[in-house]
């Protein structure tokens, strides 16, 4: 993994890493990369992908409003907020 | 060069589910910012999302409307990316195993041809919320109110050949999930939503250009103008030597322009994969069976009833079933006034000019089905002409009562009294001499039509009250009988 | 007090040999003293824990029969807890007043325990020495030079230095095993699906589970009990009939069929530890089981398979920490990217991201099929030895940990830390119960044997460490100079 492939991922996961990190973060995701790449080796054919520990289904929930307006409890744990809205930096489409 | 246009689509229908696809908030639209936001809806530690029944109830309905293959195994899967009306910083949704397999909804044209599109397949996902623009500070405002609520998208396969069609299609989906009961329909509201993917390429060429996906049209009108647009500027960039980028954009129906977006064309890598937070969803044959039987009337049924239980044109027929709240209007009315037609006449012709005129749905009508029935009935039984009933429908829109009430208090009622009649009859006999000898001396075959003079005279001097099939009779018995 | 276990204390209530404000005071007290020394709490909850204890006085007074009703507990501080701060030992969550208990918090506070804090962990419980905590590391009280294991750590000190009863705590890949093995103490990870995950913070949803940190496996059993339920807030917890598991920790284990893996112990193992680990199958043989080897074959795959699965889920699952409705928000965001960045750049610490960053590659355009499909199907794998394995044995055992408790900064390498967890990370990765309890001490530290068991087998678990438990001292061994 180069640099300039991390700085790409970093991006995809909107994660700052400073730059004197850089190439330290990029040996390390390089020796996890070594360790996972043992995968390779396994023999998967027909092996169909386990996507849960258990094999169980959805419940489904009815179809009941239940939840309470708790907008000022949840509110009062956030950065930035007016007129009942949430404030961020400014979106552009 | 002559240049074919390529058209599919995909459409967000929003499921009118009274909870969120994932947790109990309301999904009713318009409350105060964030009122509806759950500890789910906003992505909080910890927090879990509990699917909806009835969202899955809704798009097996939609799937079965459509002859499509229900999936009897459906997974959800996560798409990554970051937007703040995004909280969890993916949103899920359903890729590999959507609930709904291929289908195919059968259009009508205009000119009285179909068109039949083919539906690549329609999932199951969680709407976002909005960014309210207006200036904070500098700063956007989130609500997500809207975050969470159950979506299906509807992915056509690229079947369409122009906007015509297109529109049409996406009326006739409209029309489908409107009857179906699983979508109010409210386009202003964003509760259908269309992005359309266009591409031209030379007639006769196989394959298909290079595809712009114009997003969130939410109204059929801004649809067409946003395809006749882009089509127009695909084809002038590719004549002028140039090639189309690959991009989405936004068309603004009020400034009607179109641009490309910036933000989120960047290429995009959404890392899709299944959600550990949700097992499969797995439905049985006998659910599927017992959705089915309780599919409401589709409206392609309604109009083969229309046409022949109702004895409505198959044109009639086919604009009143198309859309749920106009059938359930129409029906109300035929079923009271006992005058179907009468009623289709009304409700395509006045109801439907006034709605257009003043932009508001039928459900918003300010005269009621039980209203019109009244009127139909009045018109039916001869107290008033259908002129006079012009006059009653205008004071009915503009709510000063029923028909019954605007009839009496305004004196409309038709004269139908024979003497009263006579007298007038005789009067205008009297005053128009010319004429009635003309009328005597002229060849059979050219009477009825003279006699058209008469009645006008009788029904100015009557203010129109004058019931015109009396007033027909008693001038024809006194022109004869010389 | 400090010394008796929580089922010894649930008898010292109701004989009144103290109250529950005198317990609650008795270890909020050696928190204030003792603590300093091992950083096992984030957040001491002193109000909280006497108004409980005050409650539970009430309770225990009109005869309340719950065995944890007046019992002092820590909740690892991944579990939210209402008005509380609740961090996942992340600088990201520091400010974090949760605004709702998570399903085993509010289980236990139904019972009538008793909540002293909210213990250290490693940063969004990634780790496996408690070293990647923004709150620093936490001090093993076997020897304040070695790590307590990770990544509930905290949970695991303060149960093993008595400043705690009894603690909650969670288990993604070992991080309550190794912990318990480290740090001498009973741990156990149910079933994935038993206990409830809502309200307790993401790491890796396929792979968490909630379990219990206790001195011995009777307290396990008393606090399983409390916190298993059925829940309809988590959709992968499983409605699945929930034993008495107290009722059965007497039973007799003559006739038990006990399965050894021979890949358990194989090169990596310290000798002392795989000594202990032997001398205590001898003694389970001496209780009538009977010793098997069996065969794990894809053993070897079971940590590269965790580590493209773990990752892949947290990528996803820390998302939603962006700066923008709860946590932490960098200085003066110049504009919507950069309030991500630099929320989350400065939020998170290096382990956090480095893994986010394994995660984002391994489910990238043209990566997905060789590394997380893959890996799922690998994960197939290593389940499918489980279950051939147990059509012949009852549970699987052999060492928790390749060795005692180790030096701090002793695995700067971020693979070597991730070795840590070889012979537990395969058990979350079947959704298998694990439980870990202490066997022998090497240089005067605890060495952890692992039970490993069917699914919903935490009955037959219980009752196994238990008779062991009776037949031997080990779990009765207190760290040196414990006040």
């Amino acid at each position: 993994m180069d640099q300039s492939e991390l700085e790409k991922l970093a991006h995809l996961a909107r994660i700052d890493v400073a730059d004197d990190v850089l190439e330290d973060a990029a040996r390390s995701i390089t020796d996890v990369l070594a360790l996972v790449d043992q995968l390779q080796s396994a023999n998967t054919d027909g092996v169909a992908p386990m996507a849960h520990p258990q094999d169980a289904q959805q419940r489904l929930r009815a179809d009941d409003v239940t939840e309470p307006n708790c907008r000022d409890a949840y509110q009062a744990i956030a950065p930035q907020t007016e007129e009942g809205l949430y404030l961020v930096p400014k979106v552009i489409d | 060069m002559q240049w074919e246009t390529v058209i599919g689509l995909e459409i967000h229908v929003q499921l009118a589910t009274k909870s969120k696809l994932f947790s109990a908030s309301s999904t009713t639209f318009g409350a105060e910012p964030n009122t509806q936001a759950s500890a789910i809806d906003l992505a909080m530690p910890g927090t879990l999302p509990s699917p909806n029944e009835e969202a899955f109830r809704f798009a097996t309905m939609f799937g079965l409307a459509i002859n499509a293959d229900i999936n009897k195994h459906s997974v959800f899967e996560r798409k990554n990316y970051f937007y703040p009306d995004l909280p969890k910083g993916y949103q899920t949704t359903q890729l590999a195993e959507p609930i709904v397999g291929a289908g195919i909804v059968t259009v009508q044209l205009e000119g009285g041809s179909t068109k039949d599109v083919r539906i690549h397949h329609a999932h199951l996902e969680e709407d976002a919320g909005k960014s309210l623009h207006e200036d904070f500070h500098g700063m956007s405002g989130i609500d997500l109110n809207r975050a969470g609520t159950p979506l299906i998208e509807v992915v056509t396969e690229p079947d369409m050949r122009n906007a015509e069609e297109a529109v049409a299609f996406a009326k006739k989906l409209h029309s489908l999930v409107t009857s179906l009961g699983i979508c109010d329909g409210e386009m202003s509201q964003g509760s259908m939503r269309f992005d359309v993917n266009i591409s031209v390429r030379p007639y006769g060429q196989e394959e298909l250009g290079t595809r712009t996906e114009t997003k969130n049209l939410n109204s059929f009108r801004f649809m067409e103008e946003a395809i006749e647009m882009e089509v127009e500027r695909q084809i002038e960039v590719l004549e002028s030597g140039g090639s189309i980028r690959q991009e989405t954009r936004l068309y603004n129906g009020d400034t009607k322009q179109a641009r490309s977006m910036r933000s989120k064309e960047e290429s995009n890598d959404y890392r899709y994969f299944p959600c550990p937070d949700l097992l499969p969803v797995v439905l049985d044959d006998a659910y599927i069976e017992r959705v089915r039987q309780q599919l409401p009337e589709l409206p392609e049924t309604k109009k083969q009833r229309y046409i022949e239980e109702l004895g409505l044109s198959a044109y009639d027929a086919d604009i009143l079933s198309g859309d749920a709240a106009t059938a359930q209007y129409f029906e109300a009315t035929a079923k009271l006034s006992g005058q179907a037609k009468l009623a289709a006449n009304w409700i395509m012709g006045d109801i439907a000019a006034r709605l257009n005129q003043e932009e508001i749905s039928i459900s918003q009508s300010p005269i009621s089905a039980e209203q019109l029935a009244g009127l139909i009935a009045r018109i039916d039984d001869g107290t008033i002409s259908s002129k006079i009933a012009k006059q009653v429908f205008e004071s009915m829109w503009a709510g000063e009562g029923d028909a019954d009430s605007i009839i009496e208090s305004k004196g409309l009622k038709q004269v139908s009294d024979t003497g009263a009649l006579e007298k007038m009859v005789d009067d205008v006999i009297a005053n128009n001499q010319a004429q009635v000898d003309n009328y005597r001396s002229a060849d059979e075959k050219k009477r009825p039509k003279m006699l058209g003079f008469f009645v006008g005279q009788i029904m100015k001097a009557s203010k129109g009250q004058a019931n015109p099939q009396a007033v027909n009779e008693i001038l024809l018995k006194k022109l004869n009988d010389q | 007090m400090h010394n008796l276990t929580i089922a010894e204390l649930a008898k010292g209530l109701r004989d009144k040999s103290f109250s529950s404000v005198e317990l609650a005071q008795h270890f909020l007290g050696r928190i204030q003293r003792l603590d300093k020394t091992y950083n096992s709490y984030i957040t001491i909850t002193e109000d909280t824990a006497l108004a409980q204890a005050k409650a539970a006085d009430e309770r225990l007074a009109n005869n309340d029969d719950s065995p944890l009703c007046g019992i002092p507990i820590a909740h690892k501080d991944i579990f939210c807890t209402t008005g509380i701060r609740t961090s996942c030992g992340s600088k990201m969550l520091d400010n974090f007043l949760a605004p709702y208990d998570a399903t085993v918090v509010e289980n236990l506070a139904t019972t009538g325990a008793v909540m002293l804090g909210k213990t250290n962990m490693d940063e969004f419980a990634m780790g496996s020495s408690n070293e990647t905590s923004y709150y620093g590391p936490v001090k093993n009280p076997w020897s304040t030079d070695c790590v307590p294991g990770g990544s509930s750590g905290g949970s695991a000190a303060a149960v093993a230095a008595r400043i705690a009863p009894g603690a909650t705590a969670t288990d993604t890949g070992g991080s309550i095993r190794q912990p318990a093995s480290l740090c001498g103490l009973t741990g156990l990870k149910p079933t994935y699906g038993r206990v409830s995950r809502w309200g307790m913070i993401a790491f890796a949803s396929s792979l968490d589970q909630a379990g219990t940190l206790t001195r011995t496996a009777e307290d396990s059993a008393i606090m399983l009990q409390a916190m298993a339920s059925f829940d309809n807030k988590d959709s992968t917890c499983i409605d699945h009939a929930i034993p008495d598991y107290c009722a059965s920790l007497n039973n007799d284990i003559s006739g038990l069929k006990i399965g050894v893996p021979k890949e358990y112990f194989g090169e990596g193992l310290n000798p002392g530890t795989e000594q202990a680990v032997r001398a205590a199958l001898e003694e389970l043989e001496k209780l009538g089981a009977s010793i098997k080897e069996v065969s794990l074959p894809h053993s070897h795959l079971a940590v590269p398979t965790y580590y493209v699965i773990a990752p892949a889920e947290c990528s996803a699952n820390l998302s939603r920490f962006d700066g923008a409705r709860y946590g932490y928000r960098c200085e003066s965001p110049k504009d919507l990217e950069d309030m991500y960045k630099r929320s989350r750049g400065e939020g998170f610490g290096d382990e956090v991201i480095r893994r986010i960053l394994v995660g984002t590659y391994a489910l990238s355009a043209g990566y997905y099929d060789a590394y997380y499909r893959k890996a799922q199907q690998t994960r197939r794998l290593i389940k499918q030895d489980f279950m051939d394995a147990f059509k012949e044995v009852d549970v699987i055992v052999g060492p928790t940990a390749t060795s005692t408790a180790f030096g701090f900064g002793a695995k700067k390498d971020p693979v070597a830390m991730y070795m840590e967890d070889i012979y537990t990370i395969a058990t979350n990765l079947a959704g298998l119960p694990g439980m870990s309890i202490p066997c022998g001490l090497v240089d005067q530290k605890p060495v952890g044997l692992q039970i490993i068991g069917q699914d919903w087998d935490e009955a037959r678990m219980l009752n196994i460490a238990h008779q062991f438990q009776r037949a031997t001292d080990f779990h009765q061994l207190a760290p040196q100079g414990i006040e």
